[in-house]
């Protein structure tokens, strides 16, 4: 009885998003406030009986009702309660359900604050906004029918795979779908502003908090998943540049340029074109990242069927949404009123050379992922692309825009003066030498290129202080002066400098742990001990362990630093029996935002096993840069200005807005 | 700076970006490109040792040897042709005869690959592409095999 109330659910959703799609618009051409008002009701419905429909799917994995097909195929009546609820979406059909939840959460979002929205906007943006989700819908419902019945009910599931059975997945998905489906908003505000043929500066502010939400949950979603890959897949590694992951980097790329054109929209009334474009482009890099990984066009850990009857369904959406806006793109644009030009030294200058940089590195990573594909389907030649043509490609325009990036809160609006902002930063150059310097000393003169990367990022992390520190009149004035120069900064200028800290640390952490990581794979037997970096690692034996449904081999290893034990690891590997299929678990030893890494290979016949070692330095910063980043976000998004939103008509902007 | 001299370095840096961009894409396709091949296409080309090569197929049941320091060898194999392999390392999880493979490296002198790199499937559904590719081109494929 659930799940069929749970498709019933979805089905009405469909009915919902159908009147949605069309009625708003119709209210908004006659000026019928009924008919516009109309869409934030049914927004409301739509995440009511979505919300129902993933209810009804979760308590079908929640109870193991394997006469459902997906609960059938991805649960087991033995796993812990946290992956039974994880599994409901570690499958094709649950995720594009938490697809469909995330976008109609969003669409009911609008609906509920965007009361200060002009009704016709408002309607016109939940219209398409549901033209989304009603594509989706059916998508779900023809093609991936999660709650599809088995004649037959089996007596147990065919368990999660293993590799998924992971706290990490509980919360990497849905982060990451999160700011996916976010960037649907700017979509849906830019088509909308193409149908009503207008723009002004108000938009970019209705449109900046809902992208910089997105962006923060995608930043996160990101990171997420690349730590979970690093702790997962037992080889240390943190990024495989893999077209997965790449399909998850290019809506972060694209929605980073659009954070900051929107800024010069909203201040300067420029760009606006441009920002439009970067809507458009954004989501539909999202969902280009949805039809690489639900296609099977890819092959990775991502990919959990390949039905050609759903790749070419989301190909068919993909080309509609994205054809459809950037014809309609083609068509309006022309209309909208341009902005104004700039002078190239100046504030918005420093933000389109941002946006110039981050756009043609996001063009690198689109060629370096879909020119293997083009070419196999085009001469049938295989070839993989990886790691060093994204490092030739990505890296000198990211390592460019880095340079640049201190430079940019520093200079003024309208006109900057670029040696002054040089002067300012002395120090942050300073600083980036000594480091380049003291990291070429320590590593003995081995590469220029790590030094050089260790130095750009405290070139750039001292570059964010000293915008904070300038803004504040830190170590100019009384402290006094200071304290209310520091309150009354703008959240959003704290944001930024935070923000551009993070990304430093990141850097930061994937040089240190790229460049100067060591390790050691060998084979132990008890009692044998390996050293690497100063720590010493002793093979004490084997023991096996029951988990609840899979048994686990534990191997126990001393660590000793200096000759003083300072703790064990326990790498397992779990058999799951009902997969026939094991995974790895790797120990990890906090030493300060550094790590130790052991994970287990082979055990052999003379009672050795395989190890694979690692000392990581730093490495922790790379995820933590991330978090950093995303704090930045919040604090901008609290900023003042977008909470209390724009001033209903642009007219009254001159007045200030009372809280 | 005038109207005109504004939209000109506008223009001008766009196209000056895009052209490094596109620079440096067309040097890193040239050099930092794997090629995907089956055992049947190596024995046939015999591609030279400078050339870096993706290897995929099944590690041959009956092939498989350790030796010291955790050397491996085994045998690729579509069913057409078979390419011995020599590895050093830890094999991953599922690394297993009779199971698809993907080895990177290069072709020695004497006709074995070495490999840096060896991937395995993911779970015991899911075969690399790669590999089902190529054991669709030597016939030895069967629909319905593994999903």
């Amino acid at each position: 009885m659930i799940p069929e109330l749970g498709l019933y659910a979805l089905v009405l959703a469909l009915g919902l998003a159908l009147i949605q799609s069309v009625a708003p618009l119709i209210g908004a051409r006659r000026r019928d406030a009924a008919l516009m008002g109309l869409a934030s009701t049914t927004a409301l419905a739509q995440f009511v009986f979505v919300a129902f429909s993933f209810t009804a799917l979760a308590v079908c994995y929640v109870t193991s009702d394997f006469s459902v097909a997906t609960v059938f195929e991805n649960s087991h009546s033995q796993m812990p309660l946290v992956y039974k609820i994880t599994s409901v979406w570690g499958n094709h059909e649950g995720s594009m359900l938490l697809w469909v939840l995330i976008l109609s959460v969003f669409g009911a979002g609008v609906a509920a604050f965007g009361g200060n929205l002009p009704a016709a906007l408002k309607a016109t943006v939940l219209a398409v906004q549901s033209w989304i989700a009603a594509a989706f819908y059916l998508f779900i419902l023809l093609t991936s029918n999660p709650f599809l019945r088995l004649a037959n009910a089996p007596f147990e599931g065919r368990d999660l795979n293993p590799i998924l059975q992971d706290p990490g997945l509980a919360i990497h998905p849905p982060l990451l779908y999160l700011g996916y489906v976010g960037f649907s908003i700017a979509f849906s505000f830019a088509i909308a502003a193409l149908i009503d043929g207008r723009i002004d500066a108000a938009w970019a502010r209705w449109v900046r908090p809902w992208t910089l939400a997105a962006w923060m949950f995608l930043t996160l979603g990101i990171a997420m998943g690349s730590y979970w890959a690093y702790y997962t897949l037992g080889w240390g590694g943190f990024w495989f540049w893999d077209p997965v992951e790449n399909a998850s980097l290019m809506p972060w790329l694209a929605g980073t340029a659009l954070l900051h054109s929107a800024v010069v929209m909203e201040k300067r009334n420029a760009l606006k074109v441009w920002t439009i474009l970067l809507a458009i482009l954004t989501f539909s890099l999202s969902l280009i990242g949805t039809f690489l990984v639900r296609s099977g066009v890819l092959t990775s850990v991502h990919t959990f069927a390949n039905d050609p009857r759903r790749g070419i369904f989301i190909l068919a959406i993909l080309v509609l949404f994205i054809g459809g806006a950037l014809t309609l793109f083609a068509w309006r644009a022309p209309l909208l009123k341009q902005g104004g030009l700039f002078a190239p030294i100046s504030r918005e200058g420093a933000l389109v050379f941002n946006n110039l940089f981050l756009a043609t590195s996001c063009l690198t990573v689109l060629t370096g992922t879909l020119y293997p594909l083009a070419l196999e389907a085009l001469a049938g030649t295989k070839i993989s692309v990886g790691a060093p043509f994204f490092n030739l490609t990505f890296g000198p325009l990211f390592v460019a825009l880095m340079l640049a990036m201190p430079f940019g809160p520093l200079l003024a609006w309208k006109r900057g003066d670029l040696l002054g902002v040089a002067q300012r930063l002395m120090a942050a150059f300073a600083i980036g030498l000594a480091a380049i310097a003291i990291a070429f000393w320590i590593e003995g003169g081995n590469s220029a290129l790590a030094p050089f990367g260790v130095g750009l990022a405290f070139y750039v992390m001292s570059g964010a202080v000293i915008d904070l520190v300038e803004r504040t009149g830190l170590l100019r004035l009384p402290l006094a002066a200071v304290r209310a120069r520091a309150a009354g900064l703008p959240r959003s200028a704290w944001g930024t400098g935070i923000a551009h800290f993070g990304i430093a640390l990141t850097l930061l952490g994937i040089v240190a742990a790229g460049t100067w990581g060591t390790e050691r794979i060998v084979a132990l037997k008890p009692g044998e001990t390996e050293s690497l970096s100063g720590y010493e690692v002793t093979f004490d034996g084997l023991s096996q362990q029951p988990g609840p449904n899979y048994t686990a081999l534990v191997a126990t290893f001393t660590v000793r630093e200096g000759g003083t034990v300072i703790g064990t690891l326990r790498p397992e590997k779990r058999e799951f029996a009902a997969r026939q299929s094991t995974k790895n678990e790797a120990a990890l030893m906090m030493r300060g935002a550094s790590q130790l890494y052991l994970s287990l290979g082979d055990t052999n016949a003379d009672g050795s096993v395989a190890i694979r070692l690692y000392y990581k330095p730093l490495v922790l910063l790379i995820w933590l840069g991330a978090v950093v980043m995303m704090l930045g976000g919040a604090l901008s998004l609290s900023d003042r200005r977008l909470r209390i939103g724009a001033p209903k008509p642009a007219a009254k902007a001159a007045l200030a807005p009372a809280e | 700076m005038t109207r005109k001299q504004r939209r000109l370095t506008l223009i001008g840096g766009s196209v000056g970006v895009l052209a490094v961009a596109v620079g440096l894409v067309l040097y890193a396709m040239s050099g930092s490109i794997v090629f995907f091949n089956s055992p049947s296409d190596i024995v046939e080309k015999h591609p030279g040792p400078s050339t870096r090569i993706r290897l995929g197929g099944l590690v041959k049941p009956g092939s498989l040897e350790r030796g010291a320091d955790l050397r491996i060898k085994f045998d690729v194999t579509d069913g057409k042709s078979d390419v011995p392999v020599r590895y050093q390392g830890v094999v991953p999880d599922l690394f297993r005869e009779g199971q698809g493979v993907v080895a990177e490296g290069t072709l020695g002198g004497d006709g074995t690959f070495n490999a840096d790199t060896v991937l395995a499937k993911h779970d015991e559904r899911y075969m690399p592409k790669e590999v089902v590719d190529a054991l669709k081109k030597s016939g030895r494929w069967q629909e319905g095999e593994t999903k």
